[in-house]
């Protein structure tokens, strides 16, 4: 009997931590934003401003679900779930610690990848189909910049790959028991992070729903709780690509003392920190300027760096 | 259970197929085609070839399939409604044909494709893909590297007819 309850809890457990910290994170976001932009953010609702959060989903869940007359209705209606299926689905193979994960899937890696290249077509297929100029040319700059971008997330993580021997995110996990990947791949790190950052559409890369010149982008013409779903979608985005800098690079759940989880949890949350962080330093970049750097800068780095693995690997380095 | 899951997988898998080539808004033509996609990720999946099945779901789902979106996105298409042919013996022609030729074909590969042998034991010492990785980079070395220099020529003409242009 265990052996069937125990998958379906952790399966519900991971759901509900990872839509509560994904709601949660609004108001982390906010509160932190405030802190280092100087000045105050959320603090009226509830003790340090805590229940924003409930009134926020109170009124993200009351207001009126429009679908515009014009828009291609069913398209309208799929784009969003499909960013929450994507990224949810890449969780299933996130070990959390040694004994909790959804699956133990021996391409795992590329399963994350395959996700995240499938969430493309949220956005593009969102501004596409609320035929609206706006919108147009915010799914348009997604399209392109994320597939992109995923280019060089993926070559950068082959490294990695090359130094564990495995797509599979647990072992990749153990071989980090001597030295965490981050020092041998400092590089792949950098690029992986940047990534990541453009992967999940947020400033300095926010291009698709860049609000001084697109209105809000892609999801111009969403509301209610389908706008909900591209921004937790968002957030999740977020916690997915942290979690996976801390499996890839940072040792996921090893570390003394502290159980594994807990380890897991800290790490991870550092990471969402850093990404609340470069948003609230960063301006945003031009869209030449974002396609330039990607494929003049990060793409020769990132082969680069995997020549050089590949060499020290083969003389024996590690 | 496995029967019934790539009976379930081909079905999606061909109706998908189907509505590819019938419906008439470009943008669902493409939808359908993401979904055959995954349909056949699913199937290779199911055939143990989980490697292959990853690839198909990232180079064909997930990169093609978004320049085909891309395409028709720039090009708003959508205004253009593909009419309906007078002359819809022709449709019905090319059915009819595409039919025959599907009955003279099977038979063909099913004599020549080896059926019926499931995937190598690969036992717990070797993945899926160090197995790929090794057949690749010995017993088919030369046609990969064919292929490889192929790929290449064409992303350098592909650059160099962008620059004529401009």
């Amino acid at each position: 009997m265990e052996h069937i309850i125990k998958p379906i809890l952790i399966i519900v457990g991971v759901l509900l931590v990872l839509l509560t910290l994904a709601a949660g994170l609004i108001w982390v976001e906010r509160r932190l934003l405030g802190l280092w932009q100087d000045r105050y953010g959320p603090n009226r609702v509830g003790p340090l401003g805590l229940m924003q959060v409930l009134a926020d989903m109170i009124k993200i869940f009351t207001k009126e679900d429009w679908i515009p007359p014009f828009a291609d209705k069913w398209v309208f209606v799929l784009a969003p779930a499909i960013i929450m299926v994507a990224v949810l689905l890449s969780f299933a193979v996130i070990p959390f610690a040694p004994e909790i994960f959804v699956v133990n899937l021996n391409v795992g890696l590329l399963f994350v990848l395959a996700m995240s290249s499938l969430s493309v077509y949220s956005i593009a297929l969102a501004g596409w189909s609320s035929e609206n100029k706006y919108s147009l040319i915010g799914g348009l700059r997604a399209a392109a910049q994320m597939v992109s971008y995923e280019v060089f997330m993926g070559l950068s993580l082959m490294g990695v790959v090359m130094l564990a021997g495995s797509f599979n995110l647990r072992d990749i996990v153990e071989a980090q028991k001597d030295i965490w990947f981050c020092i041998p791949q400092l590089p792949g790190f950098l690029i992986f992070f940047i990534a990541g950052l453009a992967e999940t559409r947020r400033i300095p890369f926010d291009l698709p729903e860049a609000e001084n010149e697109l209105v809000a982008g892609f999801h111009t013409e969403y509301s209610g709780m389908k706008f909900g779903m591209f921004f937790v979608g968002e957030y999740l985005g977020i916690i997915l690509i942290s979690a996976l800098t801390v499996v890839l690079f940072f040792g996921g759940w090893l570390g003394p003392v502290l159980p594994p989880v807990l380890w897991f949890f800290v790490k991870t949350f550092f990471f969402i920190c850093m990404f609340i962080l470069v948003r609230a330093t960063f301006p945003r970049l031009r869209y030449d300027q974002l396609m330039a750097f990607g494929w003049k800068v990060m793409l020769p780095v990132s082969l680069l760096n995997l020549v050089v693995v590949g060499t020290v690997i083969l003389a024996g380095g590690f | 259970m496995e029967s019934l899951i790539f009976y379930l997988l081909s079905a999606v898998t061909l109706i998908s197929a189907v509505f590819v080539v019938f419906l008439r808004r470009p943008m669902h033509n493409v939808l359908s085609m993401i979904v055959v996609m995954i349909g056949l990720a699913g199937l290779f999946i199911l055939l143990n070839a989980e490697f292959i099945g990853m690839v198909q779901l990232v180079v064909y789902a997930g990169a093609v399939m978004v320049l085909f979106l891309f395409v028709i996105m720039l090009l708003n298409l959508d205004q253009i409604r593909l009419p309906i042919d007078p002359r819809e013996g022709r449709t019905w022609i090319g059915v009819g044909t595409a039919l025959a030729l599907l009955l003279v074909l099977f038979p063909i590969l099913r004599a020549v494709i080896p059926s019926g042998t499931s995937a190598p034991e690969t036992g717990q010492t070797m993945s899926n893909t160090q197995i790929i990785a090794r057949e690749l980079f010995t017993t088919y070395l030369l046609p990969f590297e064919i292929a490889s220099v192929l790929l290449l020529a064409a992303i350098v003409g592909t650059v160099i007819l962008a620059k004529k242009r401009s």
